[in-house]
């Protein structure tokens, strides 16, 4: 019995570690572009997207019935599965935000399973047809989607708004975007935050703690909720960089363009059933945004640098997931060494990322290494 | 492998018919708004009638934004 309540802690712990990455993973999601603009301030804009999705925790009740949407044989998941799938998640999640790739989290987590499923339980509890038709195409789909309509939504801005004054669009747009934006926000926050509730009341219940089709616990929610707030907080500034900044020069009508844009497609694509990537459409979204304005340049160095974080997210996280699996899978002992190195692996990528460090104040500010010294706030 | 084509095609034509509703709005209402006069003062800003009517255009332009982002928001939260 004690064995099971020292993994059922490791695996919450886990559950609400990864909560806290794919917050400050997806801030950049919602403001990059607003924070870009100077549409709001970099604290702000990360106070606002913080707090809608601690909101949207607490307004969605629909927790995701399964822990992997039947990308694996669920009656094969054991408790140790779940933990070392996180943490091959986790392990990535920080991997791509130290490098200021935005790579979407539930990517990384159905990585990180499908890798600990297939060590713990053979290849034959991973469903191959599930990966491509929900990871594989949507991947393709959510950012050629997302591109398509938010250049054509940029090209009418500008083609509309030619005749009028700089100033007021400016100034129009960015309040526009203010909107935008907090939508992006919410309904980020009653999506993700709902994932990591489905992955600790699944394990609740597979250890006996909750009875079979129960909710969850008011504190599952609070410290869900909590997680993904506090990591939105903290922002992913690198990532937050490369989307607002790197990416292409984003005007306010842009932003404003990119941002309703993705809010329509993750809706759209939510109550269709055709699940897309928030990630994935976001950054279609901006990519899209550059294209549709005259003169723009985007940077394909940098877009093709994101497009190959997507394609190694699933089996870097499913190679860590696997390893974690395997050793995890040695007992207590061997779940405490994984939860150890990943701590120091963890520790290690922060230590990195103090070398360059990026942070609220110079979060609008390109590296002279990435692009050319032209890099100044956007008009 | 099954590619639901019809419901991506679905998707891909609602946002794309959302968006560019609510961009082309807000992009008139803006200079709905700049027109009669609330932006940056033209110096051949038509008078009296005309700004009246720029003034109303903006103001249904910028309406009709928020009854699509009120839709939007009653999809975000459930029930």
């Amino acid at each position: 019995m004690a064995s099971v309540s020292f993994l059922l802690v490791a695996v919450i712990l886990t559950a609400l570690a990864f909560d806290f990455t794919n917050g400050f993973h997806d801030t950049a999601n919602s403001m990059a572009t607003s924070i870009a603009t100077g549409a709001l301030s970099p604290r702000v804009a990360v106070a606002v997207a913080g707090l809608l999705n601690l909101a949207g925790a607490f307004l969605s009740t629909e927790v995701a019935k399964t822990i992997s949407g039947g990308i694996v044989q669920d009656s094969e998941v054991s408790l140790v599965m779940i933990f070392a799938g996180l943490i091959g998640a986790i392990l990535w999640n920080l991997v791509t935000w130290l490098l200021g790739l935005p790579s979407s989290s539930s990517h990384a987590l159905f990585g990180g399973l499908i890798g600990a499923v297939w060590v713990g339980a053979g290849g034959s509890a991973v469903r191959f047809g599930a990966i491509i038709e929900k990871i594989v195409i949507p991947a393709v789909a959510s950012p050629l989607v997302a591109c398509v309509v938010a250049l054509l939504a940029t090209y009418l801005a500008y083609v509309i708004t030619r005749r009028t004054s700089a100033r007021t669009v400016g100034k129009g747009f960015r309040a526009g975007q203010v909107g935008s934006a907090s939508l992006v926000a919410l309904a980020h926050g009653t999506n993700d935050a709902q994932k990591t509730m489905g992955v600790i009341t699944l394990a609740l219940i597979s250890s006996g703690v909750l009875s079979h089709g129960a909710g969850p616990p008011w504190w599952v929610v609070l410290s869900a909720g909590l997680a993904i707030a506090l990591g939105t907080y903290v922002g992913g500034w690198r990532i937050i960089r490369t989307m607002g900044k790197g990416l292409t020069d984003i005007q306010a009508p842009q932003g404003f363009a990119a941002e309703t844009s993705a809010t329509a497609v993750i809706l759209a694509s939510s109550h269709m059933g055709f699940a897309l990537s928030t990630t994935q459409v976001c950054t279609g979204s901006i990519l899209g945004a550059g294209l549709g304005r005259r003169l723009a340049h985007v940077r394909w160095g940098i877009a093709g640098r994101i497009a190959v974080s997507w394609l190694l997210t699933l089996p870097a996280a499913a190679a860590v997931g696997g390893m974690a699996a395997w050793v995890a899978g040695r007992g207590d002992l061997g779940v405490a060494l994984v939860a150890g190195v990943a701590l120091t692996a963890a520790a290690a990528f922060y230590v990195l990322s103090r070398r360059r460090p990026v942070n609220p104040e110079n979060v609008n500010e390109m590296p002279a290494s990435a692009t050319k010294p032209t890099a100044r706030s956007a008009a | 492998m099954d590619i639901d084509w019809g419901t991506l095609a679905g998707v891909f034509g609602v946002s794309l018919g959302i968006t560019v509703v609510v961009v082309v709005m807000f992009s008139l209402g803006l200079a709905a708004w700049a027109r009669a006069g609330h932006g940056e003062p033209a110096p051949d800003t038509p008078s009296g009638r005309h700004q009246k009517v720029a003034a109303v255009t903006a103001v249904l332009c910028f309406a009709a934004c928020l009854t699509v982002t009120a839709y939007g928001i009653d999809l975000i939260v459930p029930g």
